[in-house]
């Protein structure tokens, strides 16, 4: 959620069991401005918190002129110190999938250790190597906010706009979904580098507009997402769309409220 | 001089008359002119005294065009659309009257009413970062007040919040006084009974005929008795639940939980769907539809997750029994509360203050295999029958008010947090305690006061991906033996060089007779 528009978004997302405490949105308020200015962000967004066994991380991110590319994620244990997170890339995911169970700790210097052996060289010259993965929980943290990123995020359709330079950018017209098209699955997109928009023959992209549709469409995930009306007080509804496929968000409201 | 001022003067008076006649010439296409518009535009430039007028006049100028042209109206007007808000929000509305007749009950109201205090709930949840919003609490605690009014119920507590995929369910915990809140289960047995009888009837004309000349064989299986399930208000059912989708829609009763529903609601993993009457298609087979799931749920998070400060119950001295039958505690009236920081850091100092459900799916143990008083012929028989028969061990669980340090670990996570729930405030904090096996319930202490609520999806940790239960293999529909096994035939070499040594062996016992018949004769 934006940083300037946290404190009654956050009243919508409750549903979900989970808020933040007040004092922590006090603290939040301050130091996400701070964050803004320090990092020269141009928006800055409360992705959300992850529970661990000892301490919970808060994490923010920040966007600059383009939407998509460039955001940096940061972290804090307590809302006001942030660290930035490192970025996460093909081999941080492969070895986070491999070293890291259970529950994050709570501790950010903690390492997962997984040991392999593995068999090198071919018959009578094989060796056995023991190959030790050993990854930092803060690695594990970005590529937890990176995969349920590319899952989960969600956003309107209409609320983004892409430019002819490819510059992807908020768009200042959006004035919110009609509550009958807000029904309809196939009016949010997720919020990521689009995976099936490019395998479209042409007659079904002749009528999406290049400017609004250039991502995926939910309607078009395996499995299923469902779609529940919750809060359907108002005439604009705050909506939770459950995907069966993550454990840890298991909903997410539009990023523009 | 003055003429010529004077017919100056009315000359440019005329010039003017005549110019404004032409600004009032409504326009072919728009019907409006030049000088009612340039009116409206300027008055309104005085109203709003806009920054930079003179940039924004031909914007301004455009709307005013724009605002201007009215719109047909329809013969048809609107029918008024109801959506689903519209429905929410009036069935809500009830919520927020106050029933007649309730003017003159102040003071028993706030005596004794058993509705408890949510927003005091909600306030202390929500310093720990768990809540469902302020209006919602709100609104659960006017539903939770129209559930008390209509239900006589002793105890009410605010259970918690299960997400399903449709939609939620709200759940609250009701103890009903003695001998009150009995359910009506006679009817639904009567009716399944009359089933049963009337079908057996029709088959039998149709398959007598065949059955009398060769009888099908029949199953030697005798299913494992069924666990009795324990009566109203003790162990599991000690509470009854009622549960509705929003605050404001009526609260539906949940039926008692048996044995059978909690064991294999502990092996199967589902999503809720929302609607109570969704069956439930598993393996294991679950007995039952969403319904008894739900309350299965229900029973085991309860008996593993709600907790109090040490202290707050004890037993009652009356009960000077068993140490592991104690089934009830009572408030402890010189309880003081435990310092907060005590209570985040140590789990010594939190209770379990309901009983622990058995690998049975009972609180109190039940042997099922006890035969019943009609075979009893003599207690000397009884007892040799006793000790022959696999008598299965009694299952104990930890006894009640039980400290959470004793609690297992799954995985090597430890199954609570504790954490306080501001680090700059500590004095007016409160301690929170968070269950890593159930994710969704949470506790809280402070001072004198506490609580324990559950929102969540209703499924337990298990610490690695879930695997559904495999079917058992296909059992064997006859025994294997000799007479039935396959063997493969003989080749013809095989045939024939068996049938050569048969013949060898008759020419030699040929012999052997020959010889023999030679010496008898000789004799």
């Amino acid at each position: 959620m934006d940083s300037e528009s946290l404190h009654y978004s956050l009243d919508l997302a409750a549903g979900n069991g989970l808020t933040l405490s007040s004092e922590q949105r006090a603290a939040l308020q301050t130091s996400l401005v701070i964050l803004k200015r320090n990092y020269k962000f141009s928006r800055v967004l409360f992705w959300g918190k992850i529970m661990g066994i000892k301490c919970d991380y808060f994490i923010a991110q920040g966007v600059e002129d383009d939407e998509m590319k460039n955001k940096k994620s940061l972290y804090s244990l307590n809302c006001m110190d942030w660290h930035l997170l490192p970025p996460a890339t093909e081999s941080m995911i492969a070895d986070v999938a491999l070293a890291a169970q259970g529950r994050f700790t709570g501790d950010p210097s903690h390492e997962y250790e997984h040991t392999e052996t593995r068999i090198k060289g071919e018959g009578d010259d094989a060796t056995e190597e023991e190959v030790t993965v050993k990854v930092n929980e803060a690695s594990r943290l970005a590529t937890a906010v990176s995969n349920i990123d590319k899952d989960a995020s969600v956003v309107p359709r209409g609320a983004f706009t892409k430019s002819p330079s490819g510059k992807v950018q908020t768009n200042r017209s959006f004035g919110g979904l009609d509550p009958i098209e807000a029904a309809k699955l196939r009016n949010y997109l997720h919020f990521r580098e689009p995976v099936n928009l490019k395998k479209k023959s042409i007659l079904e992209m002749s009528h999406l507009n290049p400017a609004i549709d250039f991502l995926d469409p939910l309607s078009e995930d395996i499995p299923k997402v469902t779609i529940s009306f919750l809060k359907e007080q108002w005439e604009s509804p705050a909506l939770t769309i459950k995907s069966c496929n993550e454990t840890f968000a298991l909903n997410r409201t539009p990023l523009l409220l | 001089m003055e003429i010529t001022e004077e017919a100056l003067n009315s000359e440019r008076l005329q010039a003017a008359a005549r110019f404004k006649a032409f600004m009032m010439k409504n326009s072919t296409k728009t019907n409006l002119n030049l000088y009612d518009h340039l009116v409206r535009l300027l008055t309104k430039v005085m109203d709003e005294r806009p920054e930079n007028a003179v940039d924004v006049i031909e914007d301004m100028s455009r709307e005013l065009k724009g605002s201007i042209l009215q719109e047909k109206q329809d013969t048809l007007r609107d029918s008024p659309s109801s959506s689903a808000a519209l429905l929410l929000a009036e069935q809500q509305k009830a919520l927020f009257t106050r029933a007649a007749g309730d003017e003159g009950d102040h003071e028993e109201d706030l005596v004794e009413s058993p509705l408890p205090n949510v927003a005091e709930l909600a306030f202390f949840f929500e310093q720990a970062g768990v809540g469902l919003g302020r209006e919602e609490m709100h609104r659960v605690f006017l539903a939770l007040k129209q559930l008390v009014d209509s239900q006589c119920l002793l105890r009410c507590r605010f259970w918690g919040k299960i997400f399903g995929t449709h939609s939620n369910y709200l759940v609250a915990e009701g103890e009903f006084r003695e001998g009150e809140g009995e359910e009506e289960e006679g009817t639904e047995q009567t009716h399944e009974d009359e089933e049963r009888e009337e079908e057996p009837e029709e088959d039998k004309d149709e398959t007598e005929l065949v059955e009398a000349a060769d009888p099908p064989p029949k199953s030697t299986y005798k299913p494992p008795p069924p666990v009795p399930k324990e009566e109203n208000h003790t162990g599991v059912n000690k509470y009854t639940y009622f549960v509705c989708q929003e605050p404001g829609m009526p609260w539906v009763r949940l039926p008692m939980v048996t044995p059978a529903q909690i064991t294999v609601a502990r092996q199967i993993r589902r999503f809720f769907t929302g609607r109570l009457d969704a069956p439930v298609v598993s393996y294991p087979p679950f007995p039952g539809n969403e319904t008894n799931y739900l309350r299965a749920q229900i029973a085991r998070i309860s008996a593993g997750t709600h907790v109090s400060p040490l202290g707050f119950y004890q037993f009652g001295e009356d009960e000077g029994e068993d140490d592991g039958l104690r089934d009830s505690y009572e408030e402890n009236p010189n309880f003081e509360g435990i310092n907060v920081n005590e209570m985040a850091e140590s789990l010594n100092l939190w209770v379990h203050h309901v009983q622990h459900i058995l690998t049975q799916g009972r609180c109190v143990w039940v042997n099922v295999t006890k035969k019943s008083a009609d075979d009893v012929d003599e207690d000397a028989e009884d007892e040799e029958r006793e000790e022959e028969s696999d008598e299965p061990e009694p299952e104990v669980g930890p006894p009640l008010l039980t400290p959470l340090s004793e609690d297992s670990k799954i995985n090597d996570t430890l199954p609570w947090s504790t954490m306080i729930s501001s680090n700059l405030i500590p004095q007016f904090s409160i301690a929170v305690l968070r269950s890593n096996l159930w994710p969704g319930a949470y506790a809280y202490a402070s001072g004198r006061k506490f609580g324990n609520i559950y929102i969540g999806w209703g499924m337990k940790y298990i610490g690695e991906a879930y695997t559904p239960t495999i079917l058992p293999p296909p059992q064997n529909e006859y025994p294997s033996g000799p007479e039935i096994t396959e063997a493969l035939d003989p080749s013809v070499e095989e045939e024939q060089a068996l049938k050569a040594a048969l013949e060898e062996q008759t020419a030699a016992l040929e012999e052997t007779e020959d010889l023999e018949e030679d010496e008898e004769e000789d004799d």
